[in-house]
């Protein structure tokens, strides 16, 4: 188990685990969104704005787990 | 390793001697493709940018790499020091890739910008360009700065439509064969959050006071525990640039990073034949890039009008 393999190891295992927390988090803010839409369709327009501020926000941390799990790989 | 330049900047890259891990170096020379460099790739030229290193007090000036070697510097980890005692040189001011292409975007939204208001100042109704340019404006003017800033916004709407524009142009760019994106650039980013952020405390304190924006950091709380609070909401002031410039940054960055590995299957299963199958994937990550390029500029200058519209609430809120 050299050092560097366990580098890649670690970026690979953090990649996976910061994908599925945005994953997650993103689709239940989706699914939020869309019943919303679906109750009152008027305020769609509103809802779709919050929810890209939301999932922007939310993709911010992702890849600030992301840049890690990067230089983790190239160094 | 041989390296060629095809017609799409890729490095054709020969088998790799043995005993090294072929995939981890191809990564790692593939991602020199988002990464800054020292000299520009045009379609049959290498052009080799400037070195400028302001060292010891003295401006040294080199046009490539060789005369920089031979003047005593090294790189090392992407910085360039001296070869003597490896000590960083003082301040690197050379023209890199990305240097160039700040400059060229920045020279095509003002050639954009005037352009437009030219042509919208002759009539009434705007057409072509400028209808088009108008669409932007007006989106960032009635779904941003009015909703998150109210009557007062419009004094800083040349502000976020400069951010605005100058990050779409800069993220489009960096999808042009042959060209490179400037906002894959930590700095570059860091600079648009350093201004954001000046811009966030200045529209603060132009809209509450001086006092007032003083107050909000001690947070209303007894003054003994001042010592404690202040440091910490002095630190919260510059957790959302940073977010901002890290957002930025990384989902330009991530992009590229697909693709290029995408186009390194291709390298990696050495063939030809199963070239169509990254190339469809390429294409769908193009697709979703161009998106993103927009997507990321509307969100930069939609999250620092949001907290200049957060900073610009008076009293009539809080009443304190």
């Amino acid at each position: 188990m050299e050092a560097q393999g366990l580098g890649y190891l670690a970026a690979g295992i953090g990649a996976a685990l910061t994908v599925i927390g945005a994953g997650l988090g993103i689709g239940k803010l989706a699914a939020a969104a869309m019943e919303a839409s679906g109750r009152q369709p008027e305020v769609a327009g509103q809802v779709r704005t919050s929810m890209l501020i939301a999932a922007a926000l939310i993709e911010g941390a992702t890849f600030f787990a992301l840049a890690i799990c990067i230089i983790l790989a190239t160094k | 390793m041989l390296l060629q330049e095809s017609p799409q900047g890729q490095h054709r890259v020969s088998p790799a001697p043995a005993g090294e891990s072929k995939d981890g170096n191809l990564f790692v020379k593939l991602l020199h493709h988002t990464r800054d460099s020292h000299e520009l790739e045009l379609p049959g030229a290498t052009i080799d940018l400037p070195y400028i290193l302001i060292d010891k007090g003295q401006l040294h000036i080199f046009k490539n790499g060789e005369l920089l070697e031979e003047a005593g510097y090294t790189t090392q980890a992407n910085k360039i020091v001296r070869a003597q005692d490896g000590i960083p040189a003082t301040l690197d001011l050379s023209i890199t890739k990305h240097v160039v292409f700040l400059w060229v975007a920045a020279l095509l939204v003002i050639l954009l910008a005037v352009t437009a208001a030219r042509k919208n100042m002759k009539r009434l109704v705007p057409k072509g360009f400028g209808n088009l340019v108008e669409v932007f404006v007006v989106f960032i003017r009635d779904e941003i700065v009015l909703p998150n800033m109210g009557k007062g916004g419009i004094y800083y709407l040349p502000y976020l439509l400069t951010t605005f524009f100058f990050i779409l142009v800069m993220n489009l760019l960096g999808m042009v064969p042959y060209a490179a994106t400037s906002t894959a650039n930590v700095n570059v980013t860091g600079g648009l959050a350093v201004i954001a952020f000046l811009m966030i405390q200045y529209s603060s304190i132009r809209a509450q006071g001086l006092r007032h924006y003083l107050a909000h950091l001690t947070g209303g709380v007894h003054w003994l525990l001042w010592p404690i609070l202040v440091p910490i909401e002095i630190l919260g002031l510059f957790t959302k640039p940073f977010a901002l410039m890290i957002r930025l940054f990384a989902n330009m960055t991530g992009g590229h990073i697909v693709i290029v590995s995408l186009i390194g299957l291709i390298f990696i299963f050495k063939s030809y034949v199963i070239a169509p199958v990254p190339i469809a994937f390429v294409l769908g990550i193009n697709m979703l890039e161009l998106f993103v390029a927009f997507l990321q500029a509307y969100i930069f200058t939609m999250l620092t009008s949001l907290f200049m519209g957060l900073g610009m609430q008076t009293e009539e809120r809080h009443g304190h």
